[in-house]
This record gives C-alpha cells, sequence and structure tokens, in this order.
C-alpha cells in the first residue's frame, strides 16, 4: 500500500524533483565548469575551449610569485594542520568525558570563530599582531588559521568520541595502564579515520582562508588566496582559473577519502543525523 | 566557509554519561580555549576597546562621530543590510523543497545527492565567486547561452552589481541553509505524516500543517545562519559588485587602508560584531520560544 501511494506521489511531485534537480546543479555547475575553461587556450577561457592548451597551467607553475605565495600558503596549511589537531581533539576528549556544564562552556568558546564575522576577527587580530610586530609572518598568519581551523577538528572528533565506548580505557586502566598509555594504545587507532578527517578539514580552511590572510599578511608574505583575491578585483588573470581546478581537486579528493572512510557525517555542519 | 551556528546545540550532551564524567577532565581543553581566547576573544575585545580611544589617547566617541559624518556610510549599511535579506529570501525559497526532497529519498540516494550540496560547501570561496563570475559575466556563459537560444538580444547585466552579487551569495550561503533543514526534516516521525495523509489529507496540506512547522527550528537556523553570515561577506561583493557594491566589511577594509589611526575600522567592525551578537541573541530567543511552545503544546 505504501509503494501505491510513493508512486502517486512521484507523479504529483515532478516539480519538486525539477526544482531539486535545478538547485542542485546551480549548487555545483559553477565550479564544475571552471575545470574545463582552465584548459582553453584564449584568454577568454570559452566554454567548451575551442582549442586546448595547459598555458595557464605552464603559466602558473612557472611565476615565481604565484609558487612562493603557494609555498606559503602551504606551510602555513601544514603548521596549522599540526597545531589544531591535537588541540582541537584534547579538546573534544575533555568536552566529551566532562561535565556537560563545563562541557557546554568551552563548546561555545571553540565553536566562536564560525559565527563571527572574519573580518571583525581579522580588524582585532591585525590590531594585536601588528602591536606584537607578527604582521606579514608566518607566525601571525599560522595563529590566525588556528583559530579558524580548530571548530572542525573538534567538532569532527567530538561526533567521533560521542559514540566511543570509553569503557574500553577503563578496562585498559584497571588491568593497569596508565590513562596517557590507554588513549595512545587504546582510543586513538579507533579514532584514526575522524583524525584524517580532521586534519584534512583543518588543512582545507587553512589554504582557503582569505579575510585574515588579508589584513595579517601582505607583500611577499601574501598567501595564495591573497594574491588570488588581489588579482581578481584588478585585472584578472586567467591563471586563476587553473589555481581554481586545482583547489577543486584538492576538495573533491578530500571529500572522496571522507567518504571512503565511513565518516561521512563529520562533512555536515550541525553534526550527525541523530 | 564555517561550522553551523546550530553546531553548538548539537554538540552539547544531551544526557550524561553515567560513567566517567568528572570536571577535571575539562583541564584538556584549556590550550584550544586559551588560543580562542587569546587570538580571538581578546584582539575583538581591544579592538571594541580601541574605538572608544581617539589618537590623542583619551576616552571619546570621535571614532564613531567619523563613521556618521562619512556620506557614504549609510548606503554601506543599506547595501548590506538588503543583500543579507534577498539572499536570505532566495535561499528559503529555492532551498526548502530541496531539504524536504533530499529528506523524503532513502538514506542512500540522499547521501549521494547530498554530495552536491557538500561538494560546493567544502570549495573555496573565492573559487566558487570566481566560478559565478566567469558565469554571469557580459561574455559569460549564461550571457551567451541566452542570446544564443534567442532569449535575448543584449547581453543582461548579471555582474559588476547588485543582481550578480545576490546572485552569486545565493549560490555560496544555500548549503549553510539546506543541512541543517534537511536534519530537521529527517528527524521528524514519519508516522504522523503517514497518519494525516491516511486521514485524507492532501500531500500539500500534510507539508504545511505537519511537516513545516515540525521542521521550524531548522527553518528558523538555517534563515538566520544566512542572514548573520551574509552580513560579514567581503570577498564576493569585492569581486562581483564591480567597485559598485559596497558592504560593510569592504568598508572596514577600506578605512584601515586609509586612516593612520585606524580608529574608524575598529568603530565600524565593533558595529557589525554588535549587530552579529544581536542577531544571534534574537535567534536563540526564538528558538527558546519555540521550543517552549512545542513542549507545551505536547503536554
Amino acid at each position: 500500500m505504501l509503494s501505491n501511494e510513493r508512486q502517486i506521489s512521484h507523479g504529483r511531485r515532478a516539480w519538486l524533483y525539477l526544482w531539486t534537480s535545478a538547485v542542485l546543479a546551480f549548487l555545483v555547475a559553477p565550479s564544475l565548469i571552471v575545470i574545463p575553461m582552465s584548459f582553453s587556450a584564449s584568454n577568454l577561457l570559452e566554454f567548451p575551449p575551442s582549442t586546448l592548451s595547459l598555458r595557464w597551467y605552464a603559466s602558473y607553475f612557472s611565476s615565481s610569485e604565484w609558487m612562493r605565495a603557494t609555498a606559503i600558503s602551504l606551510s602555513t596549511a601544514l603548521l596549522t594542520v599540526l597545531i589544531a589537531t591535537p588541540v582541537g581533539f584534547l579538546a573534544a576528549y575533555a568536552v566529551a568525558r566532562t561535565t556537560p556544564r563545563l562541557g557546554s562552556v568551552a563548546t561555545a568558546i571553540i565553536v566562536l570563530p564560525t559565527i563571527l564575522p572574519h573580518i571583525v576577527v581579522a580588524v582585532g587580530m591585525f590590531f594585536v599582531l601588528s602591536w606584537a610586530g607578527l604582521i606579514n609572518t608566518i607566525t601571525g598568519l599560522t595563529i590566525g588559521h588556528v583559530v579558524v581551523a580548530l571548530p572542525f577538528v573538534f567538532v569532527v572528533m567530538l561526533a567521533a568520541l560521542k559514540s566511543y565506548d570509553f569503557s574500553q580505557e577503563k578496562a585498559a586502566v584497571s588491568l593497569g595502564a596508565s590513562q596517557f598509555r590507554a588513549v595512545i594504545d587504546i582510543t586513538l587507532p579507533q579514532l584514526k579515520m575522524s583524525l584524517i578527517t580532521a586534519a584534512l578539514l583543518a588543512f582545507i580552511s587553512s589554504i582557503d582562508e582569505v579575510i585574515i590572510s588579508m589584513l595579517v599578511s601582505t607583500g611577499s608574505a601574501s598567501t595564495l588566496s591573497r594574491r588570488m583575491l588581489v588579482s581578481l578585483t584588478d585585472v584578472i588573470d586567467p591563471t586563476i582559473a587553473a589555481i581554481s581546478t586545482l583547489f577543486i581537486l584538492v576538495t573533491v579528493s578530500v571529500i572522496v577519502i571522507v567518504q571512503l572512510t565511513g565518516n561521512r557525517s563529520a562533512l555536515v555542519p550541525g553534526g550527525t543525523e541523530r | 566557509m564555517s561550522v553551523a551556528a546550530g553546531a553548538s546545540d548539537a554538540i552539547v550532551p544531551s544526557q550524561a554519561r553515567a560513567d566517567g564524567h568528572s570536571s577535571a577532565w575539562a583541564a584538556l581543553a584549556f590550550p584550544a580555549v586559551l588560543i580562542v581566547v587569546g587570538a580571538l576573544v581578546i584582539p575583538v575585545l581591544v579592538m571594541v576597546l580601541l574605538s572608544f580611544v581617539d589618537s590623542s589617547g583619551s576616552i571619546s566617541l570621535a571614532n564613531y562621530w567619523l563613521l556618521i559624518s562619512d556620506p557614504s556610510l549609510p548606503t554601506v549599511i543599506e547595501t548590506t543590510v538588503s543583500i543579507a535579506l534577498w539572499c536570505t529570501l532566495l535561499c528559503i525559497l529555492l532551498g526548502t523543497p530541496v531539504a524536504y526532497l533530499l529528506s523524503e529519498l532513502p538514506q542512500r540516494v540522499a547521501g549521494l545527492l547530498l554530495i552536491a550540496v557538500l561538494l560546493p560547501f567544502w570549495t573555496s570561496l573565492l573559487v566558487r565567486t570566481y566560478a559565478m563570475l566567469l558565469l554571469l559575466q557580459r561574455r559569460g556563459l549564461v550571457n551567451e547561452t541566452l542570446q544564443s537560444v534567442g532569449l535575448t538580444t543584449e547581453p543582461l547585466q548579471l555582474a559588476h552589481n547588485m543582481t550578480g552579487t545576490v546572485i552569486a551569495m545565493t549560490q555560496i550561503m544555500l548549503p549553510y541553509f539546506i543541512l541543517p533543514l534537511y536534519v530537521s526534516f529527517r528527524r521528524i516521525d514519519r508516522g504522523m505524516m503517514n497518519a494525516a495523509a491516511g486521514l485524507g489529507a492532501t500531500p500539500v496540506r500534510v507539508f504545511w500543517t505537519i511537516t513545516l512547522p515540525q521542521a521550524r527550528s531548522g527553518l528558523l537556523a538555517g534563515g538566520f545562519l544566512v542572514f548573520v553570515l551574509c552580513f560579514g561577506f567581503y570577498v564576493t561583493p569585492a569581486i562581483l559588485g564591480g567597485g559598485r557594491v559596497i558592504m560593510m566589511a569592504q568598508a572596514i577594509n577600506t578605512y584601515l587602508g586609509l586612516y593612520p589611526n585606524w580608529g574608524a575600522a575598529g568603530a565600524l567592525a565593533t558595529v557589525l560584531f554588535l549587530c552579529t551578537l544581536l542577531t544571534l541573541g534574537f535567534m536563540r530567543l526564538c528558538m527558546v520560544y519555540l521550543t517552549r511552545k512545542r513542549t507545551s503544546s505536547r503536554a
């Protein structure tokens, strides 16, 4: 009977299917169309490209300015991952095991960077970092990016820890292991996939960050995203199509890895579907 | 790019685990809390305090007078608010049917289709804005297609103005709206919808009287989230506005470059910060009101 009802509603809902397909296409198509355009030989980046060429990729990889910006972005992202992942994990572990009241206070503070406009955070950091003499340094930039990346690590690890059975750790402790050993030998190996997801999301959030980078790093210390922004608001360099394609490639591979490791809910902001 | 504000609700443990809960564990959160307080809370507070100090170092409202006397500022605020309202409205219109249909589909299919929402969510904001520019510009794909099909003779002005900014920002904000609403549609008990249908309600009626009211917290969370996040946009209006669309974040950056004492930038950033806090506080109030109403009507 249910399937019968379903079939009737399928027909009536044709508009709903059409609407949804149109909106999903609106969401995905623009970014995907950049990929073929980046292989266009012409300055106008036609779609579909009339002649294929790798000239924009060549222009990216042969430009010392783009390469320097890439190096700054990658090293900042790497440092961010190295700091944000363990710190975020510890915080999630703390919130999972402490009293609900303390846990919610810590949570409220750690997710702050996701709700405040980045420009507000960036202006505050700009004032403090210029006072500390850390403007245009990788140190200053990394501090900013760690703040942005922390909530992502925290949310992913907390979701993982909430479904984790802590009695395993207790068993290890009661058998004589130290609490530290129990976490290292029992808990961490089981949370490996979530840790990888968290680290990847921290990496993406760092290389994508624009606003803090814009205010905190200028001149020769510019990140890739800052250089792209400057070019996009001035004379648009088609090289950006090639760089964008590389960005999309990184995002797609991260999502594929996360999906394959069965950590799908980590990608959905707002947590698990429970 | 950011995690939904609604996350804080989902994260707080709903029921205390009987075993192993102790306040001592909270110490492990110290490094994270220290980083956020040291690199975000204190700098923002310093910024707020500095906005009340003039260039000679005494307490005054000079920076705010500077803002009020700037003739371009009312336009900036009006632009910011109207863009945020347009994007919220468009997200509700475009996104609600999508979230609803995804929640009705079998989990496996919905999971696959959700990738189409998550992929843009995790794609760089700059890349997505650039992609929208390539599509919407004068000789972009949209205009070329419309002309070759014969729908228009002249290229439409879809970029370098308000229209382009709103289209692109809606595209960027849609996942923030669809995802929380999808989650709250999924939570609704199917039994109630089936019962209403069994008693003769039309699908449209079931949706308006049973489904939508139960998903209102998701609708509200998504709507407010879009509205609040739109307030702080910099990249998209800067690229798709063609210099004609100036939102608050751009004005802050301009002040920061123009004035030696950065005072006006701090003052405007303080205004933006307070607007965000007020909107979030208002959202909290609405949520509390809704949950109270729901529990009392159930009792």
